[in-house]
């Protein structure tokens, strides 16, 4: 009898916190479209998100680019089929492994960050005296974060995409001795507009699940500093798993029609 | 009679299994300086938090002004509070921001000044409060306790509020630092002709600030009255309250 009562209690309590979050969700992305907008703390935010995770984004994106042309040649070269690494380094890199490595490093930067500060901001009550100074938390401190990291995560892959595909040409001229001509050549060939725009498309779902998940674990932090840290690692967890789940939606909803 | 400034009816508020206001009715008038004093974790903090709109009673009534707030708009909410001001009990000053824009927030944000003429009202307030214009440019990390409830203080009064509310304003800081406090407070209500209710434990405050003084305990007002009556109240549990005794009918939960 206890547990099933366990049962129940879990999954209410789950149902719950799912109304709460899709409350809250609601309420952020439409006050991200109602005045008064803050400009300043949009760019802001828009500074913090693009231009401090250019580094963390670039490393991880030329090593992808790297490594998957290790890999393709690897495999391809038993079908003398080497023509088509500068493809498969072009395709995965804009369609897959720049928004995924952009999103979860991002998500472990930028999530923690505003978990952390709107948790502290929570437990410290700099959100009720935001409210008792007739300024609305949702318009002040989500909808700027929401705004940066939606508008500059498509910005990071296609960055992101360019040195990817550099990568693979690096490893494909100077490691495996391919001409550089032709391997320009066969990437132009392949590469399709739906590639690019794909992936900056996964990017700003990406950055609104980083912004969302940031926002909501820090707004609902309770029980000072140790809360503070718990709502962190929520937001990172949350928003990386959420992340590859919708990678994965995203992909099917893109390319297999 | 004039309508009163806060007027809560039958107010129920609980977290999860846990019952925090119970039947909870209180009036405060035009003008006058309540004081609610209670123990720790009573509700103290709840019960501002409530008129504010910060928290939603589960049943009840609040008026302010006469006006139900209970249910209100977020937008309507946002006007009502324009006219009232709270100290929090950590002093809340933003941490990204100086102390001038602290203090200019509501200016700025809420009542649309410019960060000039908004900055000149707030080195104003921060006299009122003894602080000097050196302050102004310094952030909230960079100060002791005692100056962080005058910011809050100065934040608090900036918008010219007809309703303070001010939470444990002497909490955490020296008798004489206390003392301070009470009279800044005491002072800027009657320069404003506030409506201030302030929440304390501190019985040499609550004798400093208050016109009346209300008692919480168990989620209800026990006892509401004059600050002249308190010491013969009649009442068993204010008596040990003001006395600070640990035998009398407030049982304090304490696990052995
Ligand atoms: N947001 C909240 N969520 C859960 N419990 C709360 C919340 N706010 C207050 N409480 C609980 O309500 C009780 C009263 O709190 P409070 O009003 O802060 O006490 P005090 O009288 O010391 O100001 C406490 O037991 C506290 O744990
Ligand atoms: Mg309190």
């Amino acid at each position: 009898m206890d547990f099933i009562n366990l049962i129940g209690r879990v999954f209410l309590n789950f149902l719950q916190s799912m109304g709460r979050f899709a409350i809250f969700g609601a309420k952020s992305v439409y006050n991200c479209f109602t005045p008064p907008f803050y400009f300043r703390s949009i760019a802001a935010q828009m500074v913090e998100i693009g231009f401090y995770s250019l580094p963390v984004v670039a490393l991880t994106t030329l090593f992808a680019g790297l490594v998957i042309a290790l890999q393709s040649y690897a495999g391809f070269t038993k079908f003398s089929a080497e023509g088509a690494v500068a493809m498969v380094v072009e395709l995965s890199v804009t369609r897959e492994l720049a928004p995924v490595m952009a999103g979860l490093m991002v998500a472990g930067r930028i999530g923690a960050a505003m978990a952390a500060e709107l948790g502290t901001m929570r437990v410290t009550e700099q959100i009720d005296a935001l409210y008792t100074l007739s300024t609305n938390p949702f318009k002040y401190l989500i909808a700027p974060r929401i705004w940066g990291a939606v508008l500059m995560m498509p910005i990071l892959v296609f960055i992101g995409d360019i040195i990817g595909i550099y990568g693979g040409y690096l490893v494909c001229v100077y490691k495996l001795g391919f001409n550089p001509s032709t391997y320009i050549s066969n990437t132009w060939e392949y590469l399709q507009y739906m590639d690019i725009v794909s992936g900056m498309v996964k990017a700003a779902v990406f950055g609104l699940i980083i912004a969302l998940m940031g926002c909501y674990n820090g707004y609902y932090s309770k029980g000072g500093a140790q809360g503070v840290g718990a709502a962190a690692t929520n937001a990172v967890v949350t928003a990386s798993i959420l992340i590859l789940i919708t990678n994965y939606m995203l992909t099917e909803l893109f390319f297999m029609k | 009679m004039a309508t009163p400034k806060v007027e809560m009816k039958h107010i129920y508020k609980s977290f999860g299994s846990k019952k925090v206001l119970e039947d909870f009715s209180l009036t405060v008038n035009k003008g006058e300086s309540l004081v609610i004093i209670g123990g720790s974790g009573t509700g103290k903090s709840v019960t501002i938090k409530s008129i504010l709109g910060l928290l939603k009673p589960d049943k009840g009534s609040i008026k302010v002004d006469g006006k139900e707030i209970v249910g209100m708009s977020s937008k309507e909410l946002e006007e009502v509070n324009s006219r009232s001001g709270m100290l929090f009990q950590g002093a809340a000053l933003f941490d990204s921001l100086n102390v001038w824009r602290n203090v200019a927030f509501g200016l700025i944000q809420g009542k649309k000044l410019k960060p000039k003429e908004a900055r000149e009202i707030a080195i104003e307030k921060l006299k009122d409060v003894g602080l000097s214009s050196d302050v102004a440019e310094l952030f909230p990390d960079e100060l002791s306790g005692g100056m962080k409830k005058r910011v809050g203080l100065a934040r608090a009064i900036a918008g010219n509020p007809e309703l303070i509310f001010f939470d444990e304003p002497t909490t955490g800081l020296d008798p004489i630092m206390s003392d301070v406090i009470n009279d800044l407070i005491k002072r800027c209500v009657d320069d404003l002709g506030a409506t201030a209710i302030t929440i304390t434990h501190d019985m040499a405050s609550a004798r400093k600030i208050a016109s009346k003084v209300a008692m919480l305990y168990q989620g209800k007002i026990i006892w509401h009255g004059d600050v002249k009556d308190i010491d013969n109240s009649g009442n068993p549990y204010v008596e040990q309250f003001i006395s600070g005794k640990a035998e009398g009918p407030i049982q304090m939960e304490v696990r052995k």
